[in-house]
């Protein structure tokens, strides 16, 4: 067990903090391995980026411990912060400067020397697919570009593991992936990164592993393909529009393992879809689209697809 | 770490903090020097000259030598203020600066510290620029007015601080102007800025014994005059307890603020 203490890069512990009368974090435990990319989901409101704040040090728990790079947190937590880089989810570039000095400034807060910081600019702006525009004004950059200058301002410390909070929400496809891109070449050169999300197709591109955060805990926590496995049926159906209601009602039970009605849509979970898709096929009326189970169905199996605000 | 009532704790990483902000003022300078400086020298010069041609002496000097120092204070106090009010908290809230800085390794109490030493920073141009007209106009000559270069940070940190509790628990810009009306512009009028305390009633000249604007316009004048100020140790005393008390309730504020 001493080599992988070694290899830990954050270790979480029955982690709680407490706002008035709620318990945003109840009793959440994590280990998270150099190397990996690890994704916290959950929806609004689950306690990500409390739990990202906690581990950063920049609030205090009410219980439960936190190791980051080796060093207690919060007591150590700017020595641990130094070999860190933090995505947070709103941009905070500052905007009077331009791309270039954003970086410049950014680096100094770290204590690095502006010779060394300059050195690597070049570099971060390449990485960022920002290379050219070191003079740019903020305002006159993208959403999609603001987003990649926040990357490489979250890089310009060479930091050992990367924080990303909902990195990629607001943007336009085009912009996702090549967030995305860039986020696998981080981990390509070793770098850990924890990331929180919402979204089930980032998670299930990006994480190695993930854990499923909701009201405070982790209700599961594993591989992707193995949360699917384990907690849903492979095979799922759904019927949408006019009579999808009614079959959903007095047909599927019988025909699907487990049934979900929201609205006028239903969605049948089975081992094996034929009886169902034979069914639909034979009444011909009933619009329906059959896939296989994936991670947006066990995170609404296990958190529910009541709406959070 | 975050203990929200212990005493401040600083490192040497306020200075990139500083910097941040005096890299950005000297992209503004001109238009920034223009709108800090240029309203107090016409006050004073209008006032000084056009209002002070129907005076007699006053505190034993012309008007406009009299305004003159007491400008220096007045627009020290409110630079600083500005600078602590408005400027901090478009930095702290508007455009989440702090928030980006609080996630590399700088504490709170840095970022605050160093937005502290910015005001006084930026005060002291204030004071400088008015000086440099006084001196220049013939307002004064006396070398113990260069003295009045030395206390002109006491004063920026000691309205900075205050201006920074505002700051801490304002949930908008606009809520800064109670600052003003409540505080601000009542000392300009009780603290021997614009006419002696000693014509105020007894009760508001107690009062204005215990406004810190009055501890500066009492070191300022007779620097200004070439003059020793007679309650010099208490003055400065006065100045710096209130920049420490008001820095340590800002702090408090902050951190319930930011870090809970």
């Amino acid at each position: 067990m001493e080599s992988l203490t070694a290899t830990r890069v954050l270790r979480v512990t029955g982690l709680r903090k407490r706002y008035g009368g709620t318990e945003v974090v109840a009793g959440t435990s994590l280990a998270i391995a150099r190397g990996e990319c690890f994704g916290l989901l959950g929806p609004n409101g689950a306690g990500k980026t409390t739990t990202l704040r906690l581990c950063l040090g920049l609030i205090d728990p009410d219980g439960g411990t936190i190791e980051l790079m080796g060093r207690p947190v919060p007591a150590a937590a700017r020595a641990a912060r130094e070999r860190v880089g933090v995505v947070p989810q709103h941009d905070n570039i500052d905007p009077d400067f331009t791309v270039a000095e954003n970086l410049l400034v950014y680096g100094r807060y770290f204590g690095l020397a502006d010779a060394a910081i300059r050195s690597r600019i070049p570099d971060l702006l390449e990485f960022a697919g920002l290379a050219g525009r070191a003079d740019a004004r903020i305002q006159t950059l993208s959403g999609g570009m603001k987003r990649r200058l926040t990357l490489a301002r979250a890089l310009v410390n060479d930091p050992e593991v990367v924080f990303m909070d909902e990195p990629t929400t607001g943007l336009d496809p085009q912009a996702r992936h090549l967030i995305w891109e860039r986020l696998r070449s981080l981990v390509a050169q070793g770098k850990t990164i924890v990331l929180t999300t919402h979204f089930m197709d980032e998670a299930e591109r990006l994480c190695g592993r993930l854990a499923i955060m909701d009201r405070g805990r982790i209700i599961a926590q594993g591989r992707p393909r193995e949360l699917v496995q384990a907690h849903i049926e492979p095979q799922v159906v759904e019927v949408h529009g006019d009579g999808g209601a009614e079959w959903g009602e007095r047909e599927a039970p019988r025909l699907a393992a487990r049934v979900e009605r929201v609205g006028e849509s239903v969605f049948c979970y089975a081992r094996d879809a034929g009886p169902i898709v034979a069914d639909l096929e034979r009444r011909g009326a009933l619009a329906y689209l059959h896939r296989p189970a994936n991670l947006e169905d066990v995170f609404l199996k296990l958190t529910g697809r009541d709406l959070r605000d | 770490m975050n203990g929200t009532y212990a005493l401040p704790r600083i490192s040497p990483r306020l200075v990139p903090v500083w910097r941040r902000n005096f890299l950005v003022w000297r992209k503004l300078a001109v238009p920034s020097m223009l709108g800090n400086l240029g309203d107090p020298l016409i006050y004073m010069l209008g006032l000084g000259y056009g209002l002070g041609s129907f005076l007699p002496a006053v505190g034993g000097v012309p008007y406009i030598v009299f305004l003159a120092a007491g400008t220096v204070c007045f627009s020290v106090m409110n630079s600083a203020t500005f600078e602590a009010l408005y400027s901090s908290f478009s930095r702290m809230h508007v455009q989440r600066t702090w928030d980006a800085i609080l996630n590399a390794p700088v504490a709170l109490d840095d970022i605050v510290a160093a937005e502290l030493g910015w005001c006084a920073a930026k005060s002291f141009l204030s004071g400088l620029a008015i000086m440099v007209v006084a001196w220049a106009l013939g307002l004064t000559s006396s070398l113990l007015s260069l003295w009045v270069l030395v206390v002109v940070p006491v004063i920026g940190l000691t309205f900075g601080a205050l201006a920074l509790i505002a700051t801490a628990v304002s949930p908008s810009y606009d809520f800064f102007m109670y600052y003003f009306t409540l505080f601000v512009t009542p000392m300009g009028m009780l603290c021997g800025v614009f006419f002696p305390i000693d014509g105020l009633p007894a009760a508001l000249q107690a009062v204005s014994w215990a406004l810190p604007l009055t501890h500066a316009t009492e070191l300022v004048r007779p620097l200004f005059l070439g003059e020793t100020p007679p309650h010099a140790v208490l003055n400065v005393a006065v100045l710096l307890a209130y920049a420490a008390a008001g820095f340590y309730v800002a702090m408090i504020l902050f951190r319930r603020r930011l870090l809970s």
